[in-house]
């Protein structure tokens, strides 16, 4: 695998391993930002259930375990320093969802779940395995694969269909880190429509 | 004779439905390790505590008895032992089974619910 199979968008990240670990456990969206993006309106009506925030909380786990496995990956020294960008920029992606998933929680009474220990998330993602860059790659496609099929599974669930937009929204987010991971891996693109889900 | 030839079958078909109960097609577990990969490991593992429990073992298990993962209190209250029907209806609409429980992930059909649970009771050496 090359890493120059991964592009940098043009307005691409500056951070460097130094910010990027410096970086955990920030807040990256206001409170504000969260209640845009969630639809204010209808939580503040209420149509949100218990149920919605238990999905909700779900979606939260999965989000603190994508961002601690691309912070294994960072201080693996695996991965090469091209490579290691784009990993920032997918982690800050999963960090401004685990703010907005964390505030729409919040607004709907519940109590955001809390991140494991580290030494957890890398157990149980048999981290001791990663020998190299591909490995990393892998682990990290497998997760948000997995995640875009998670967010899918759930969206009916919702009680609040505004909820669900969100989760279309991530989702697609989800989708396309899959799509730069499985390219950078050299992986056929998915030959049929519909592909995820399935 | 056409009424009395439809209401023989009728009664036969509802005493077999008292006898039996709901009859589950076998499903296919080398499909449904493909729906598994696809669908659960997003959240599962066969032998790690994820987002959710470790899924080796699950057939035949009570609800909310894995060592070390934190359930809702209402799997953990509660008494049902998964096999083809629990795990059916779990997987259709886990809220509707145990209300109160945390996941949302639904499988819509049938057959695929079959093949999952056939992969999953396969996984579970029964």
């Amino acid at each position: 695998m090359s890493s120059t199979a991964l592009t940098i968008p043009p307005t691409g990240i500056v951070n460097d391993r130094r910010n990027f670990l410096a970086g955990v456990g920030k807040a990256t969206l206001s409170a504000t930002a969260v209640a845009l993006i969630v639809g204010c309106e209808s939580l503040a009506q209420g149509s949100g259930t218990m149920s919605d925030v238990n999905i909700l909380n779900t979606a939260l786990g999965l989000e603190h375990e994508g961002i601690m496995a691309y912070q294994i990956g960072a201080e693996s020294g695996l991965l090469q320093p091209e490579v290691l960008k784009v990993a920032v920029m997918f982690q800050g992606h999963h960090k401004e969802h685990r703010e907005i998933l964390a505030g729409a929680i919040r607004k709907l009474g519940g109590t955001p779940v809390a991140e494991k220990p580290k030494a957890e998330y890398a157990a149980a993602l048999n981290v001791a395995s990663i020998k190299n860059q591909a490995d990393v790659l892998r682990l990290a496609a497998r997760l948000e694969r997995g995640a875009t099929n998670a967010y899918i599974g759930v969206m009916p669930a919702f009680a609040d269909r505004g909820l669900a937009q969100v989760a279309a929204r991530l989702v697609a987010d989800e989708s396309m880190h899959w799509t730069v991971l499985a390219s950078a891996l050299g992986e056929p693109l998915p030959a049929k429509a519909l592909s995820f889900g399935a | 004779m056409i009424r009395r030839f439809t209401a023989v079958t009728v009664s036969w078909q509802f005493l077999f439905a008292l006898t039996v109960g709901p009859a589950f097609a076998a499903g296919d577990a080398e499909r449904g390790a493909q729906l598994y990969e696809s669908r659960c490991t997003g959240c599962h593992s066969l032998d790690a505590n994820r987002v959710g429990p470790m899924h080796r073992g699950v057939y035949g298990r009570k609800a909310g008895t894995v060592a070390g993962f934190s359930y809702s209190p209402a799997v953990k209250n509660s008494t049902i032992v998964w096999d083809e029907a629990t795990l059916d209806r779990w997987l259709a609409n886990p809220q509707e089974l145990i209300p109160g429980q945390r996941m949302g992930f639904r499988v819509a059909l049938p057959e695929d619910r079959a093949d999952i649970v056939a992969y999953l009771r396969r996984e579970s050496g029964k």
